[in-house]
């Protein structure tokens, strides 16, 4: 068996947010980048299958020099084999990092693809549906739950209020939501074995963008709200402000 | 005229949320900015006749399309619907019909599909949108990125133009009471095959009945100010007061004293509800990212100091176990009175 684990660097998500001088960007100096936290579910769920099944395990990441760090935190966790697929630039067009993973994908036929559900810098919880479409291989996102068996696959996804028992056949792309597996910490020992391991560099196969960024701001700063001081007394009033100030019950 | 604008809506039951009806609104507006048509597709169960209440948005064309028979196609029986049949017929229905600006809600089902119809039809994709301009003839979409700490103009470049709306946020607003025309499509006419049912919902199972934070217009969140998995009573009883939905911060998530699907914040979910009601948390940035959008914030905190208050348009400092009860009493009988 053959798994391809998609990872990507993020702020940290204590990253207190500035605007670049461009206007259109966010400032990085002095910014912790880390393996983005969803993606740490599926980091584990193909190491377990590496322990379980034997499978072989491989991290990708499409970005700069710097996105090699994701990998390495995978290879701390116990990934084998790691490839950065680099771009000259910074890309936040989320089809075109799907372009790049899926050309790689088609060449290395796995037969697992595991994400995140969602990266914590853009948000966008698209790469899952977009791979499935660029490579025809069936995708459930946002899944809590995997049965692989021979060649039957059963995913519970959340969703509103509950979830979805899926069922669809392997290959399959599979984006881990929080509850799927408790991530584990990287050892000593797996720490310095990962020290050893090499990130294969390749260049990036596609670099158009269908979205460009033209503005990027920091959210609307809030008025001094009305903070009442004398705890329960305060209650009555309190709902005459929610009733009549801001109309909200 | 350019092209259409399609909004996507799925039913169950004649019935629709709210969020399939912002879409419905913002579908008419841009199409009114860019002097053309704004139509709708509805895949669903029983829906054709309350379909017609889409006129009352402005759309005056339904295309409707029977869940049951798209399901016939599959061959296989017993099964709710299929995420890669739904995805195909989106993009095949908005081929047919000239469409450019496909429209859905950033629901779980919408996040799902609309990626896919943006690869399918090369379209130029932002996720939960919180805003569309129209400048001249480009297409600008607001979205929030670092979970809210910053908010970003795309620039849609590409023809064809697929956007997810976040709930809540885009305004309902009902224009007359005017009954949309329904048109019954056969979905074998959009070239659907046994093969686009890869991925198949074989049952959904909702675990509580209870309303999803992301979806509900009144939040009740408690955090470790509770103190345990019991005392989550008191927001239970607010919420139900309030006819709110119950949220909850990462520390009582991963003390187990809540369900995950509860959790507010960047690694839980986004809300932005018209009234959200913290108690017991300290407004942490990771949940501020989570909630800080939500159009009047109310905290309730022993600390004055507590971060939370920063950003809240109300708040009293108090303990929770005096203040919670007095506020669900004082709410109730105002709201019988
Ligand atoms: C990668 C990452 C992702 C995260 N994602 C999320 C997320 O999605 N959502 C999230 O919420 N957090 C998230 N966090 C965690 C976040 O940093 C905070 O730890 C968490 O939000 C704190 O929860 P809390 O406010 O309930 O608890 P605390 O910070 O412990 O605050 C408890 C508050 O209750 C008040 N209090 C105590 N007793 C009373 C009383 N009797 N009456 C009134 N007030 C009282 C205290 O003054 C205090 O302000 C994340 C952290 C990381 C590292
Ligand atoms: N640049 C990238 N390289 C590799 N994988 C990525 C990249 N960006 C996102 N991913 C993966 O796709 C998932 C969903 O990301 P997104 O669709 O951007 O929210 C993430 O959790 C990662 O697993």
């Amino acid at each position: 068996m053959k798994v391809i684990v998609c990872v990507s660097l993020v702020p940290d998500s204590t990253t207190k947010v500035k605007i670049a001088q461009d206007g259109k960007s966010i400032d990085e100096s002095g910014v912790q980048f880390i393996l983005n936290p969803y993606d740490e579910f599926a980091v584990e769920e193909a190491v377990s299958l590496k322990e379980k099944l034997n499978a072989e395990t491989l991290a990708v990441t499409v970005g700069t020099d710097k996105a090699t760090e994701a990998v390495k935190k995978a290879f701390q966790m116990g990934i084998e084999n790691g490839v950065l697929i680099k771009t000259d630039n910074e890309i936040v067009d989320t089809y075109s990092v799907a372009k790049n993973l899926a050309d790689f994908i088609n060449e290395q036929k796995p037969d697992l693809v595991l994400l995140g559900k969602q990266s914590i810098d853009f948000d966008s919880s698209a790469l899952p549906s977009m791979l499935s479409e660029l490579t025809g291989i069936p995708s459930v996102n946002v899944v809590v739950k995997l049965t692989i068996g021979d060649n039957k696959v059963t995913a519970e996804k959340e969703i509103e209020g509950g979830q979805e028992i899926i069922s669809t056949t392997l290959p399959v792309i599979i984006g881990t939501q929080k509850g799927i597996n408790t991530p584990r910490y990287p050892n000593l020992k797996s720490i310095m074995a990962a020290k050893k391991k090499n990130v294969e560099t390749r260049h990036s196969t596609y670099n158009e963008n269908a979205t460009e960024i033209i503005k990027m701001e920091l959210p609307p700063i809030k008025g001094k709200g009305k903070i009442l001081t004398d705890g329960a007394n305060s209650v009555p009033e309190l709902v005459k402000l929610l009733r009549e100030e801001a109309k909200v019950i | 005229m350019s092209k259409k604008v399609l909004a996507f809506i799925d039913a169950k039951d004649g019935k629709f949320k709210n969020p399939a009806l912002e879409v419905l609104t913002e579908a008419n507006k841009l199409a009114s900015l860019l002097n053309t048509e704004s139509i709708a597709l509805v895949i669903g169960n029983n829906s054709e006749e309350s379909s017609k209440s889409f006129g009352n948005y402005g759309i005056k064309n339904v295309h409707y399309i029977d869940l049951t028979k798209l399901n016939s196609i599959s061959g296989k029986s017993n099964f709710s619907y299929s995420h890669s049949a739904f995805s195909k017929v989106i993009s095949e229905f908005a081929k047919a019909n000239d469409c450019n600006i496909i429209l859905l809600s950033a629901n779980s089902l919408g996040k799902d599909l609309a990626p896919r119809v943006a690869v399918n039809l090369s379209a130029s994709y932002c996720p939960d949108c919180t805003a569309i301009k129209i400048d001249g003839d480009k297409l600008v979409a607001t979205r929030p990125l670092f979970a809210g700490k910053s908010i970003a103009d795309l620039l849609l470049k590409n023809e064809t133009k697929v956007i997810t709306l976040r709930p809540n946020v885009f305004k309902v607003e009902k224009l007359s009471d005017e009954e949309a025309t329904v048109i019954s499509v056969d979905p074998v006419s959009l070239g659907i095959t046994e093969s686009d049912f890869s991925v198949i919902v074989n049952d959904v199972v909702i675990s509580s009945g209870k309303l999803d934070v992301a979806e509900a217009d009144r939040i009740v969140s408690g955090g470790r100010g509770l103190r345990s998995q019991e005392n989550f009573n008191l927001i239970e009883e607010l919420a139900e007061v309030l006819g709110a939905a119950t949220g909850a911060s990462r520390a009582v998530v991963d003390a187990g004293w809540r369900p995950h699907s509860e959790q507010v914040g960047q690694t839980g979910k986004t809300v932005s509800p018209s009234l959200y009601i913290a108690c017991g948390i300290s407004g942490a940035i990771q949940h501020l990212a989570g909630m800080s959008s939500s159009k009047c914030i109310v905290a309730i905190n022993k600390d004055k100091d507590a971060p939370i208050f920063q950003i809240a348009d109300y708040g009293i400092v108090g303990d929770v176990f005096d203040v919670l009860p007095a506020l669900t009493k004082e709410i109730k009988s105002v709201v019988s009175s």
